[in-house]
């Protein structure tokens, strides 16, 4: 058991593409960190790095203070989970368990022990003398579980291990690697494109994006204060509303499209930053979850904390409605957001460019979280009530959020 | 000591732990050519070391009959005699006419069969058992075999040929030049229209069964969706079938040593055969050196011929 | 109708190819079990005027065939082995490794296996010959080679290739050297791969007949397959009940290896071809 620290660390391919670049995290032991961002973002790298599958093309490494840079996968003491779960095919579960504590010369009856230790824990005890290719999806799983338990490694790594699983299967499994992961109490990097995993899982959770972190705190920090407009964007689901805004003379309010918001005190308070956005433009951030159907509220419509759209689409989710509308300002996309936030100039990411996500109109989507008893229907005009002490506010040049 | 250390550092212009990325790939890469080294040298051995001998033993006077004679140089003697002798060129004759002969007729042949187990059909596992036994056993059995079969005493040609009251039977037919090569091109066929159909049923099975559903739609006979359908998307299939056939029918020996040993006369002799007798009976390895040398490059001009000619454009 | 007769012309087809595939070995089998005077007399019909076997006796005894049965055993098992090991070796860093000059060492293996035979016995013959080497059926394996190695080296690594990366990255992980995870676990999931390659080297081998004619001198010494060629010949009259007899027992245990491995062995041929 120990903890690891990435100082610096980066990675350039040969055909000089850089995967990770100066990535800086510190686990402690028995930590859950969460490596989160669309694919391509690096994550796979910095873990494939710790284990040592890859190497550093600079920076350092330690597990528990020591440099491992040079050290082979196996003098890391790491075990990691696949993707793919990486089963060695012709092994029987209690083989592919115990092949590890084998390499190491372990006596033929603590071994046994040892396994049978880790299927109790992972229901496999029934399983043990099957190959891989008679398990189900689920079962699989947890083999390639047990097999980086047993060893009781110094670091835990996983990569996407949920991705082949169904829907039902994944959320069963994400509670289960959870508490599997604070029994044995080790450093776990997880590595994951899906938001939902990352804010349910991590203690901590560090968002990449184009081999750059963007953000690394717990979870709920980096929801409510995102650093900039791609961990805003990202994280969260249905994601955050953003719309460029213009920030008026005086400062207090903002205008999207034809409709204005009244910045309230609170949030000038908290952003004292906003006031050199005065004549300027600025990105709005609004959570779905801080819309809320006005109709349902007694001061319907107060001017200044209310938008209005056309209802496009409705889900129902039994617990809340999630209701798509349309309103007249400029949204700024999930993918518009990529090339506002910092990236390295150097990765070769080619979302540099925004695209206007606005129809020749200037009506762009929005999306809202309002309760179920909202009788809200497609077609109808229907007025929301921002949270705006809640309200989100980013530099439309740099995307990072504008506090002080 | 960091005299000579610092100095060092500062030539690799990195950072003291940079690069373990690239120790790491170098360690791998040397790791890469460890395990690739054995089989190369054991096939440059086998290959690139005859070839070179060859090459200079062909510019030699190299033969064991007159040990006391040194390996003076030759010039270009050795590459005259093939052509002043009418035993090279009598060869290289034989050996391209049976080469295309055969591989025509085989491949022909070969078609036909990997159309018949391209069909699902109850026995395909038996017939396909019953033609890879003739390609699996040695060569020495094929030949053997057909000089059974082909003996005017033990064989069964001329007692069938005699039982139907057909021309041929007591037929000598090893004694005679055309009807040794008759000999020699079933024995041959026989051992490898199976490798050729076996080729050509890989080729088969990857076309997809719609396109000869739509050919039909179209309105295609069975010859047209044959020949406008099967065979263009059988062609890298038959490129390489064609290839090896080719090059192994160029080189023919152990069936014309074992069948007929060059006779009668010399009616049968082929560049291989030529050659062995050059190195193992007259043990004159300038001229057999000579004769290898113009096989390699015959095998390299023919392989080259075939990869421009029938490559898939892409 | 016409379905019924093209049918029909199929399964004459079918019946044409078995029996020229099958027949010939029925008649080596009838003439090795004819006696030498029988043979004499010449064909009188489909069935062995009697049978003896008394030819297959005298190979096993007296022109001891026995011997190069073993011999050819011997180097044939051992060029497999070899092939296989090494085949395993480069077929693994062709596949997986980082090496500059993959194309050209995997053009240069393939081209190896369509090398001119007859080219190679005479450097060969006047080296070994140096060496000490002719007549002995050990320096065969290093020959044989180059039958076996590029098709073996060309099969296991396009075998290596379909094996998932991860599956070795995970042997690693859990502890294992590079060569312990290829041993371990790469070589187990690629098996049908390795056999494949053995089985067509094996055949490969026991194939040969201008090596062994070339480098061979002492019947003792003989291959199979150059044994039978000298078997039961005298100057005026060629045995066919002896050589017959031959002929059907070294092409027993190929027959039964077809049998046995068909699939393997078509799925190794058209490796190549489905490219």
């Amino acid at each position: 058991m120990a903890s690891v620290s990435l100082e610096r660390i980066t990675k350039v391919y040969p055909n000089g593409f850089k995967a990770v670049s100066e990535l800086e995290l510190d686990v402690a032991d028995g930590e859950f960190m969460v490596l989160v961002g669309p694919s391509g973002c690096g994550k796979t790298t910095a873990l494939r790095m710790v284990a040592g599958l890859e190497g550093i093309t600079n920076g350092t490494l330690r597990v528990d203070g020591k440099v491992v840079n040079d050290c082979s996968p196996r003098e890391r003491d790491v075990a990691m989970v696949f993707q793919n779960y990486a089963l060695y095919p012709h092994m029987t579960v209690a083989e592919n368990i115990g092949f590890a504590l084998k390499l190491r010369k372990m006596p033929k009856s603590d071994l046994r022990a040892k396994v049978t230790q880790a299927a109790e824990i992972l229901g496999l005890t029934d399983q043990l003398d099957r190959k891989p290719g008679q398990l189900s999806g689920g079962q699989r799983q947890r083999v390639a579980m047990g097999r980086a338990i047993v060893r009781e490694p110094a670091v835990f790594l996983m990569d996407e291990p949920l991705s082949n699983l169904d829907a039902k299967l994944r959320v069963q499994m994400r509670a289960e690697i959870a508490r599997v992961q604070r029994r044995i109490g080790v450093a776990t990097f997880y590595v994951t494109h899906d938001q939902v995993e990352a804010m349910t899982m991590g203690d901590r959770v560090a968002v990449l994006r184009s081999g750059v972190l963007q953000q690394c705190g717990p979870p709920q920090g980096l929801y409510d204060h995102p650093d900039n407009v791609f961990v805003a964007a990202f994280i969260g689901s249905p994601a955050m509303n953003l719309y460029e805004a213009a920030v008026s003379s005086d400062g207090t309010q903002l205008h999207l499209g034809s409709q204005a918001l009244a910045v309230p005190d609170a949030l000038r308070l908290a952003r004292p930053g906003l006031d050199r956005y005065r004549d300027r433009p600025v990105v709005v951030g609004i959570r779905p979850e801080n819309l809320s159907d006005s109709s349902l509220t007694d001061h319907a419509g107060s001017a200044g904390s209310s938008l209005t759209g056309q209802v496009e689409l409705v889900e129902a989710l039994g617990s809340e409605l999630v209701v798509h509308f349309q309103i007249d300002a400029r949204r700024i996309r999930a993918e518009d957001a990529l090339a506002g936030a910092p990236s390295d100039p150097t990765s070769g990411a080619t979302d540099q460019e925004p695209v206007e996500a606005v129809s020749p109109l200037g009506i762009s989507e929005g999306v809202a979280r309002v309760d179920p008893r909202s009788g809200l229907k497609p077609g109808q005009r229907a007025t929301f009530s921002v949270a705006t002490g809640r309200i989100h506010l980013f530099d439309p040049d740099t995307g990072m959020a504008v506090w002080d | 000591m960091s005299d000579i250390a610092l100095p060092r550092r500062g030539l690799g212009g990195r950072a003291p732990r940079g690069g373990t990325d690239r120790a790491r790939l170098r360690s791998d890469r040397r790791l890469g050519y460890a395990l690739a080294a054995p089989a190369v040298i054991c096939l440059l051995l086998v290959t690139a070391f005859p070839l070179v001998y060859n090459l200079v033993n062909s510019f030699r006077n190299v033969n064991l009959a007159n040990a006391a004679q040194p390996h003076t140089f030759a010039g270009l003697s050795n590459y005259a005699e093939l052509f002043n002798t009418p035993g090279f060129v009598g060869a290289l004759v034989r050996t391209l006419v049976f080469t295309a002969v055969s591989v025509v007729i085989e491949t022909v042949v070969a078609i036909g069969l990997a159309l018949m187990l391209n069909k699902a059909f109850r026995g395909r596992g038996l017939l396909r058992v019953a033609i890879l036994i003739p390609w699996a056993v040695p060569t020495v059995v094929s030949a053997t075999l057909w000089k059974t079969m082909f003996d005017p005493r033990a064989g069964f040609v001329d007692y069938l040929l005699g039982v139907f009251h057909l021309p041929g039977a007591h037929t000598t037919w090893l004694a005679g030049q055309w009807t040794a090569w008759i000999a020699i091109f079933v024995a041959d066929a026989w051992k490898n229209v199976p490798f050729i159909a076996i080729i050509l049923l890989a080729g088969l099975q990857v076309i997809p069964g719609e396109v000869y559903e739509a050919a039909t739609i179209d309105g295609a006979t069975a010859w047209q969706s044959f020949r406008r359908m099967t065979l263009p998307l059988l062609k890298p299939a038959l490129l390489v079938a064609l290839i090896f056939r080719t090059l192994q029918a160029l080189l023919i020996f152990d069936v014309i040593y074992i069948m007929t040993g060059g006779g009668p006369g010399t009616g049968t002799e082929t560049l291989s055969y030529l050659n062995w007798q050059a190195f193992l009976v007259d043990t004159n390895f300038g001229y057999g050196g000579a004769i290898s040398v113009s096989l390699v490059v015959l095998a390299l001009v023919i392989a080259g011929i075939y990869l421009r000619v029938l490559r898939p454009r892409t | 109708m016409s379905v019924y007769w093209r049918r029909s012309w199929f399964y004459l087809g079918v019946v044409v190819v078995l029996v020229v595939s099958l027949f010939p070995f029925y008649w080596i089998l009838r003439t090795s079990l004819e006696s030498t005077q029988a043979v004499g007399n010449g064909v009188t019909g489909l069935l062995p005027s009697g049978a003896t076997f008394s030819s297959y006796i005298k190979d096993f005894t007296k022109q001891a065939f026995l011997g190069p049965l073993v011999n050819s055993a011997i180097v044939s098992l051992a060029t497999t082995v070899a092939s296989v090991i090494l085949g395993s070796l480069a077929g693994y860093a062709l596949a997986r490794l980082p090496i500059r000059g993959k194309g050209v060492i995997l053009g240069f293996v393939l081209l190896a296996g369509f090398f001119p035979i007859l080219a190679m016995v005479g450097p060969l013959f006047l080296i070994y010959r140096d060496l000490g080497f002719l007549n002995s059926i050990y320096p065969l394996i290093l020959t044989y080679l180059v039958y076996t190695l590029p098709i073996s080296t060309y099969l296991l690594k396009n075998f290596f290739e379909q094996i998932p990366k991860e599956l070795e990255e995970a042997a690693m992980v859990d502890g294992a050297s590079r060569l312990q995870a290829l041993r371990r676990v790469v070589i187990p999931v690629a098996l049908p791969g390795v056999f494949t390659a053995a089985v067509l080297s094996f055949i490969l081998a026991w194939n040969d007949f201008a090596f062994a004619v070339s480098f061979l001198d002492t019947p003792s010494k003989f291959t199979a397959p150059l044994a039978i060629v000298n078997l039961g010949q005298s100057a005026y009259q060629v045995f066919y009940n002896r050589i017959d007899a031959a002929v059907v027992i070294i092409t027993v245990p190929i027959a039964l290896l077809v049998l046995f491995a068909q699939r393997r062995i078509v799925a190794g041929l058209t490796a190549g071809a489905l490219k």
